[in-house]
């Protein structure tokens, strides 16, 4: 008998089928019409209440069984591991100097004690042990555990029925989740390029737009459940109108899913080869995208001449930028660019912040590729996160770009929660300039010579 | 491993286990070769140590003569140095000898900073450099001159045109050092 005329093979692909088409059905049910029409059905909050539950239990039960075991438990410094004392340079040696000697001081020349060094002495060890800036680009630590091996640090085997939790929970995300939202992700990047790709034949006009939101929405929503992402909007009458430029921080990739499933905007990035490649230029052909070649990038004119000729069109959407420049841990938001500032139009700042406790959203480039990153992505619990559109703002008189970034930026951290830093985002990769050190100096040599001045 | 850390706490006996799991974890983030030493580059990656005009010195503190590899013992034997004073009232060991974060101690970690050349002298020249570190290019060569002349005059008590330790201490008696050259932790 050969194999295709087997009862047990025909058996085999009968169950295959319908269990395909089941799963198929399924789908297209719960998942991608919903997707179409922007309806939700609240499965996907009922399953983070659960998760929580969960998460608190299994935390309780790893500090008891600490105690039990009398270890020491690590418990993360969310704020800072050393007290910083706020005064500055100027308050600090005046007071030094006045207690330490009593010397008559003329005023004719600069005054310098050797107590001086102490200021910057103690400044630099505070900054070794805790500083602003380099714990920004990892991800956060977390107080409770969720059960993912990658986020704890205490992980022992405290007990069998913790154990068997987490291994329930490897069990269902890389077995149930992960293929399912591979799934999912693929038939939304699909049908983004093939319906886009479609779109593009039609001729420009109202038709066009409307079909290419549509589209647009549509597999925006599809990759956004392919995350299991659990997105609350705040304040949509504030949404990005057209003419406009949308600003928000930057944690990973996935903020530019989240924002475009809830609203249309012209995306601006660098062109890519692969798959990015494809999906680029074929979303370019239903609605105006601004793709950058490399080398156009450098030239700070170009990019502003063809930004300000988008957003003086009014009929094109609004741009989606991301003045940091590269992924922050969302702890804080850095140094905004002021390129997209400098351009007259008004600015939609947005805020998202995301709650690291069903998955870390951060994208740290220097230790995960992009695919890898995806992958972790998708067998995390899940990606939650809040995302708030903040009132529109504009340049005001005598307020130069930096100004007004700085207020923008002022005002994202302010609703988000995070920290404000001066600091640039670049310093990720490169050396902080030395014209930062030169204004220490500068400071300090001011102070010798003012020193006699005030009492 | 945990004896070494053991021992790095009977030595400095005033840090708790949580203050030193917390050094560890940042270490470990501090050294991206991942090799379990630190070496000049992995500090000057901090931005505020990177702007600080004595930067340079006090990353040369953490490191012995000759040496360019910090591991976390060295690394947290120079921190010890400034740990409060008051911590030590708790562990009173009469045979545990001068703790590395006593006011002298914490006066020899900024007399170091000046001495260049560590030969326990503070030479007009070594003053000098460290002014310029300290001023950039905003003062003159003749006035820093003057001002080392001046500083140099005024501490020395021998006439060897250099300032000691003792010298240093001396012109340092009134100023609240424990209290300028030290860090708190929240835990």
């Amino acid at each position: 008998m050969g194999l295709l005329e087997s009862p047990f093979n025909s058996l085999l692909c009968m169950l295959l089928g319908i269990s395909f088409t089941v799963w198929f059905t399924l789908l297209l049910v719960f998942i991608v019409v919903p997707a179409i029409f922007g309806l939700s059905f609240g499965i996907r909050t009922l399953y983070m209440k659960v998760l929580l539950k969960v998460f608190e239990w299994a935390t309780l039960r790893i500090e008891r069984g600490a105690k039990e075991k009398k270890h020491l438990l690590y418990k993360p410094n969310t704020n800072g591991i050393i007290a910083k004392k706020p005064t500055s340079l100027e308050e600090e040696l005046k007071e030094i100097r006045r207690n330490g000697s009593g010397r008559d001081l003329d005023g004719s020349s600069p005054t310098f004690a050797v107590s001086d060094i102490f200021y910057f002495c103690r400044r630099g060890v505070e900054s070794i042990v805790d500083d602003e800036v380099t714990k920004r680009f990892t991800a956060e630590e977390l107080e409770s555990w969720n059960l993912l091996t990658r986020s704890n640090y205490n992980f022992q085997h405290i007990s069998a029925r913790l154990t068997a939790l987490w291994g329930l929970g490897l069990l269902i995300r890389y077995c149930c989740l992960l293929p399912l939202r591979l799934t999912l992700a693929i038939t939304g990047v699909t049908l983004l390029v093939v319906f886009t790709t479609i779109i593009g034949f039609l001729p420009n006009g109202r038709m066009k737009n409307f079909l290419s939101e549509k589209v647009h929405l549509m597999c925006y929503r599809i990759c956004v459940r392919a995350l299991t992402a659990i997105i609350t909007y705040h304040h949509s009458e504030n949404k990005p109108k057209n003419g406009g430029i949308c600003v928000a921080n930057h944690t990973s990739p996935i903020d530019v899913i989240i924002l475009a499933s809830d609203g249309c905007y012209a995306m601006v990035g660098q062109t890519h080869g692969g798959l990015m490649g494809i999906i680029q230029r074929s979303m370019v052909k239903a609605c105006p995208h601004i793709w950058f070649e490399r080398s156009e990038i450098k030239d700070r004119h170009l990019v502003a001449k063809r930004l300000s000729d988008h957003v003086e069109d009014k009929n094109k959407l609004p741009i989606l930028i991301f003045p940091e420049g590269t992924c922050i841990n969302n702890t804080s938001v850095m140094m905004f660019k002021k390129g997209s500032f400098e351009i007259a139009s008004t600015i939609y700042p947005v805020a998202i912040k995301y709650d690291p406790r069903f998955g870390e959203a951060f994208w740290n480039s220097s230790k995960f590729g992009m695919v890898s990153y995806l992958l972790r992505m998708m067998s995390s619990w899940a990606i939650v996160c809040s995302v708030w559109y903040l009132p529109p703002m504009s340049r005001q008189e005598g307020e130069d770009a930096v100004q007004f970034a700085n207020r923008v930026k002022a005002a994202i951290a302010r609703q988000g929660g995070l920290v404000d830093l001066l600091w640039d985002g670049g310093l990720k990769r490169s050396k902080v300039k030395d014209t930062f050190k030169e204004e220490q100096q500068k400071l300090y040599s001011k102070i010798l010579w003012d020193h006699n001045s005030s009492p | 491993g945990t004896y070494g850390i053991a021992q790095t706490v009977r030595e400095l006996s005033v840090i708790s286990h949580s203050q030193i799991t917390r050094l560890y974890s940042r270490f470990h983030s501090l050294d991206k070769g991942e090799n379990g030493a630190l070496s000049r580059e992995d500090f000057q990656r901090i931005p505020e140590l990177a702007i600080n005009p004595l930067g340079d010195r006090i990353i040369n503190a953490f490191f012995p003569e000759g040496e360019d590899q910090v591991n976390f013992r060295g690394f947290m034997r120079t921190l010890a140095h400034f740990r409060p004073v008051e911590d030590n009232e708790k562990n009173k060991d009469p045979n545990s000898g001068e703790p590395l974060n006593s006011r002298n101690n914490k006066l020899l970690f900024a007399f170091r900073l000046y001495d260049l050349d560590r030969d326990d002298k503070i030479s007009r020249d070594e003053l000098l450099q460290v002014l310029r570190m300290m001023v950039g290019v905003n003062i003159s060569d003749e006035q820093l001159g003057s001002i080392a002349d001046r500083t140099i005059q005024e501490a020395d008590t021998n006439g060897d045109m250099s300032i000691s330790f003792s010298e240093f201490i001396k012109v340092l008696e009134k100023v609240d050092v424990e209290q300028k050259m030290s860090i708190r932790f929240l835990h």
